[in-house]
């Protein structure tokens, strides 16, 4: 198939940023989107263009890498997935494609559609642990018994890849989603829950200085989320966080 | 005597770890403040490493090419991780462990060094329930198990289909709490350029900013390199695209020995390759191969029939259907270990029975599961005679609570719905055994550079099992190399801070600007990845899943000769001074041509089949390996000699004395 | 009901967050809009069954009107707290759109917010921005004289004007009656999203909460809708 891709190009961080228009074709509709622009790369490269920039790693939607705001959607117009799962029989002959970075004040451009993710590990660097040695002298791991239920609760939040789709996907360019994920993986937890009062003012805290917008509540994350993170999750954080207040 | 000395301590094999640690020198802890550590790569083996590093007071810089350690290709792990807690009470200890995986890695890993992973891996399910990965319970709250890979007991600990990436989440978590605390620098988006060795010793690297181009020096008192595996030097892989083989390269190339760099563990149950263009390999969990079947037809002309889409799989009939393995291996069959069926499907489509388009793809058929499920479900739930579609529509509702996530990202990518038509699978380059030659200590040759993880040689012999890489990274990260460090760091205590201003670090980044001033001003007329798929291509069709003495000597020619051409004719384009994923690949395709040829030679000076290493010349008549354990039961570490080609090989003798060596035998 | 939950989960102290907690973090501010949001509905609701009297009783809206209107606690003390409410609300709403704005300083080429979230919960600020500008015609009509009436001018007090005053509001105005008709549809969308996600706020969240969503939804839509009848009742009435 034949396509126009609409792309944004920005040199570095500093530089104003634009749109580019590019035309490809012979694409597939069995291949990925990211193996497209691998190939609109190649084609550039050959006419001594510098190739688009853009993050991409494991290529199987495990490792959060992958970004992209395809058309107005984080990840492309299907639910459940990251844009290297995304295959091109989901776009026609002649389909015009726009593809932009995610944006956020605290997600700043690094080259083309490359951004600094950078303020997702300062939340984590915050609180989001257990403070539990890694010397090995650890009780056994059956000694404390969780409840299935909240282990299945535990992991479902766990499963959060962190690739910022929710942020992105946010009117607000909030980042409660990914915040609350962790925040409830460990609240979740017999080992996590002794932490969990400083945890979740910590993590806030963070949070509110990297310049991410307040949740209204739209519902957007957890639709775009790759791996469906619960809502129930933030709902979760504030609870952590309000109580938390009153004994902190 | 070999050049090469593995310093495993005395004493019966079950003591030797608690001896070593009542015997080494250890660091007081004021003085672990006064010593750096880089670790390079933060998967789970450097990402555990850094975090107990950092814990016991030294101070610790990690490197990594992604943008947050929590991305490094541990994450895709999928089945689990494994260790001999014997929760399930199935007769399992740490020597079946050690057991196993010699025999699995076809008797060419050492025994000490396994015996003391079996011993620490109970320890690593502690450790990570502590940290807050949420394993997969039971009812009753306790952890459950599963069996995995051709062992006879249930020693699988997991967390769905994700047990890499929550085991990496624990690491980063206890990473985090080091950076909160100050006591780990991470430097993400940097890739090590190469290693700085200061009369002798490892004292530093040579890092460039992915993000600004700038090259950076990093002193420090010890090296660890935690940078994974290679397997990308096939291309096409189930590797992530970054991964690469340059900080080990590096290494090697200033001193540390490589040691059976031939070792690659080909996956047998991927999803097969789709076109030329395609980048990059899906792997399916093993866990498949519990309740599908592989096959192909019969005869050949209903596999040319489906290869011109004249046919359909469902449309034949059992009697010509070859379930090859189970034909085979009637013992194991479906569940035989990787490299056997590997080999065995990539035998039938070269005999022409192959089903995809290309011809390189088999069945994985889940319709005898379906059905049995469907009747199990049937008659537990009071129908006791259902009819047909009452079978399989149950039997499709087991099917999807058991590998429905699976089943969705086959669909996804095929566009093809498993449930209704048998999925097609081909094996895929997935891990590789090989890697920085380390003694006891996991030191390599270069003293004070470590290596842990995949990038080591030591544990996995000639074939990895399933559910053992995570057991090897957390093991070499959180409880051996913490200990065997402090050993070699005792002497540093008064050696003060490093400094990066040395003649050594001068040359080493001199060395790094030329490296990537050369491949920017070639200026040829290809991008980087024809070169790097026409690699894969050499590396697939000659030093692939089957081996044999013209091919290999076909492709060392081939390679040298696609290294010139990259010289001459690779286009880089962009700027040294910035980001450039270009100059990125180019660096890493770079030292992948240097490695595949020492690969080749690897294999070719091999003349015996072990694990994952097949050479043609040495099978039985029905088509088995033939170990020669008289000639070749040792290491092979190659020295860098200026040149692969004239890379120089050291053996170290492995000696097998508390398992009896034996045919491995899946019949 | 809700207060008492709110009350159940944190205990009694919720003021202290409430002002301590506003400027400073995201999640108190939005606590602090769900709680005032909370506090609208509660009177919406009274305001509803008031008004709603008039449809069929004028003793019975006069008798409570008059109430209302002359009672020491309610005019001291209820309605400063309601006034205050209803200007925290905006004022927060308004701190926040802007503060919400900044997170995204360059703002998306193609942004498909429709394949995700619904319009109203998009579109808060707009839909609260005509509320409030009804706000300013609801004063000018009722409040505004009915303080002239009261304080300023000082006119005896009679208990039987309310019914009359109000009905003659809408009687043949259809311009009035159109205007508050379409203010109280963008209520409607206002309260579609900003009621049931209030309880998400304050972190209820659990399997109540499906229910939950269910009353705040149909409250969302009957109570706009009441108010609607009750203003073309009275204008085709009359």
């Amino acid at each position: 198939m034949k396509l126009k891709l609409n792309i944004w190009r920005q040199e570095d961080a500093n530089a104003k940023g634009g749109f580019e228009t590019y035309d490809l074709d012979g694409i597939h509709g069995d291949m990925s989107f990211l193996e497209m622009l691998d190939i609109l790369n190649n084609e550039l490269v050959e006419k001594n263009v510098e190739p688009v920039e853009f993050d991409h790693d494991c290529r199987e939607g495990i490792c959060g890498m992958c970004s992209l705001q395809i058309n107005g959607e984080p990840h492309g117009p299907d639910k459940g997935i990251t844009t290297c799962q995304l295959h091109m029989r989901r776009f026609k002959d002649g389909d015009t494609i726009t593809i932009e970075p995610f944006r956020a004040k605290a997600f700043p451009v690094i080259r083309d559609l490359v951004v600094d993710r950078s303020s997702f590990d300062r939340i984590q660097h915050a609180g989001g642990y257990i403070s539990v040695n890694t010397s090995g002298n650890t009780q056994d791991a059956n000694s404390i018994p969780v409840e299935k239920e909240n282990a299945d609760l535990a992991f479902n939040a766990a499963t959060c890849i962190g690739c910022g789709a929710c942020v992105a996907a946010c009117k607000n360019a909030s980042a409660m989603l990914f915040t609350s994920a962790k925040v409830s993986q460990y609240a979740l937890l017999p080992q996590g829950e002794i932490e969990a009062t400083e945890r979740v003012l910590n993590m806030v805290h963070q949070m509110d200085n990297e310049g991410f917008g307040n949740c209204t509540n739209t519902g957007a994350c957890e639709l775009e989320c790759p791996k469906g993170i619960s809502l129930e999750n933030i709902a979760r954080m504030n609870r952590e966080y309000l109580s938390a207040s009153f004994k902190g | 005597m070999s050049v090469l000395d593995s310093k495993v301590p005395q004493g019966p094999i079950a003591d030797k770890w608690t001896k070593y640690k009542n015997e080494i020198d250890l660091v007081n802890p004021a003085n672990k403040r006064n010593i750096d550590v880089i670790v390079v790569g933060t998967g789970l083996a450097g990402g555990s490493a850094a975090a107990t590093l950092a814990e016991l007071g030294y101070n610790v810089k990690t490197f990594c090419f992604q943008d947050s350690p929590r991305r490094a290709h541990s994450i895709a792990a999928q089945g689990g991780i494994n260790a001999a807690k014997n929760y399930q009470g199935d007769g399992d200890s740490n020597y079946r462990l050690f057991y196993d995986t010699v025999k699995g890695g076809d008797y060419r890993s050492r025994e000490e060094n396994v015996y003391r992973l079996a011993e620490v891996s109970g320890n690593i399910i502690d450790q990570c329930v502590a940290q807050g990965v949420p394993f997969a319970r039971e009812y009753g709250g306790l952890l459950d198990n599963r069996s995995f890979g051709g062992v006879l007991v249930s020693r699988t600990f997991y967390a769905k289909g994700q047990t890499g990436q929550q085991l990496l989440l624990g690491a980063y978590s206890a990473m985090n709490r080091q950076i909160n605390r100050g006591k780990i620098q991470a430097f993400n988006r940097h890739e090590m350029m190469e290693l700085v060795v200061v009369d002798g010793k490892a004292r530093g690297i040579i890092a460039r900013d992915l993000v600004t181009g700038e090259i950076e020096r990093h002193s420090a008192h010890a090296v660890v390199i935690a940078s994974g595996g290679y397997g990308n030097v096939f291309y096409l892989s189930t590797n992530a695209m970054g991964s690469n083989v340059t900080a080990a390269w590096r290494t090697h190339k200033k001193g540390a020995f490589f040691a059976n760099p031939c070792y690659t563990q080909i996956h047998p149950t991927c999803i097969p390759v789709s076109g030329d263009l395609q980048a990059k390999l899906t792997l399916m969990s093993e866990s498949l191969r519990n309740d599908g079947r592989i096959w192909v037809p019969k005869k050949k002309e209903d596999s040319i029939a489906i290869r011109e889409g004249k046919l359909k799989p469902t449309q034949i009939d059992e009697e010509n259907r070859d379930y090859y393995l189970e034909r085979r291996y009637p013992a194991f069959g479906n569940l035989v270990p990787r490299d056997v069926a590997s080999r065995a499907a990539k035998e039938r489509c070269d005999a022409g029975f192959g089903v995809n388009k290309q011809g390189q793809a088999v069945y994985l058929d889940f319709k005898s599961a379906i059905h049995r499920y469907g009747k199990e479900k049937a008659f537990t739930s009071g129908h006791k005679n259902p009819s047909q579609e009452e079978i399989i529509r149950l039997g499709k509702q087991v099917v999807e609570s058991k590998y429905g996530n699976l089943f969705d990202m086959y669909q996804k990518i095929t566009d093809e719905n498993p449930y209704e038509t048998p999925m097609m699978i081909y094996p895929a380059v997935h891990y590789t055994m090989g890697g920085l030659w380390v003694d006891y200590d996991l030191m390599t040759t270069v003293p004070g550079c470590y290596a842990i993880g995949e990038a080591n040689f030591s544990d996995h012999g000639a074939n990895r099992l399933g559910a053992s890489a995570l057991m090897q990274g957390l093991a070499d990260g959180y409880f051996v190399l913490p200990y065997t460090i402090g050993n070699y760091l005792a002497d540093d205590i008064r050696t003060g801070e490093i400094s990066t201003d040395s003649k050594e670090f001068e040359e080493a980044e001199k060395s790094v600007r030329n490296t990537i001033d050369k491949l920017i001003n070639v200026n040829g007329e290809k991008p980087v990845d024809y070169f790097h798929r026409k690699l894969g291509l050499i590396m697939w069709n000659k030093s692939g899943m089957s081996r044999n003495a013209k091919g290999l000597e076909e492709a060392i020619h081939e390679i040298a000769e696609l290294r010139d051409e990259f010289y001459k004719n690779v286009r880089v384009t962009g700027k040294a001074e910035s980001k450039n994923a270009e100059l990125e690949k180019a660096t890493r395709v770079a030292d992948f041509l240097e490695l595949a040829e020492l690969f080749a030679k690897d294999a070719l000076h091999r003349n015996e089949s072990c694990g994952g290493h097949f050479r043609e010349e040495y099978q039985t008549e029905d088509g088995e390996a033939m170990r020669d354990d008289e000639n070749f039961k040792y290491v092979a570490a190659w020295e860098f000699k200026g040149k692969p080609s004239e890379a120089v090989m050291h053996k170290e003798d492995l000696n097998f004395e508390n398992i009896e060596l034996k045919t491995r035998s899946y019949k | 009901m809700y207060l008492i939950n709110i009350k159940c989960t944190f205990g009694v102290n919720f003021k202290q967050i409430v002002m301590s907690g506003i400027s400073k973090t995201s999640i108190a501010r939005k606590f602090a809009m769900a709680l005032s949001g909370l506090f609208l509905v509660l009177f919406l609701a009274q305001h509803f069954t008031i008004n709603f009297t008039s449809v069929f009783s004028e003793d019975t809206f006069n008798e409570i009107s008059h109430f209302m209107g002359t009672n020491f606690l309610v005019q001291a003390v209820l309605q400063p707290v309601l006034i205050f409410g209803v200007v925290f609300h905006f004022i927060m709403g308004f701190i926040l759109e802007i503060q919400n704005n900044k997170a995204r300083v360059v703002k998306y080429k193609k942004y498909s917010g429709g394949a995700n979230s619904s319009w109203m919960s998009r579109n808060m600020i707009f839909s609260g921005a005509v509320i409030l500008l009804f706000l300013g015609l609801h004063f000018y009509d009722f409040w505004f004289p009915e303080i002239v009436h009261k304080y300023i001018e000082s006119h005896p007090e009679d208990a039987t004007r309310y019914y009359s005053e109000t009905v003659a509001k809408f009687a043949g105005d259809p311009i009035r009656t159109g205007l508050y008709a379409i203010s109280f549809i963008f209520l409607m969308l206002h309260l579609l999203h900003g009621f049931a996600s209030s309880f998400q706020s304050i972190g209820f969240n659990n399997k109540y909460s499906r229910a939950l969503t269910v009353f705040a939804k149909a409250f969302a839509v009957v109570i706009p809708l009441g108010f609607i009848f009750i203003a073309v009742f009275h204008y085709i009435n009359n």
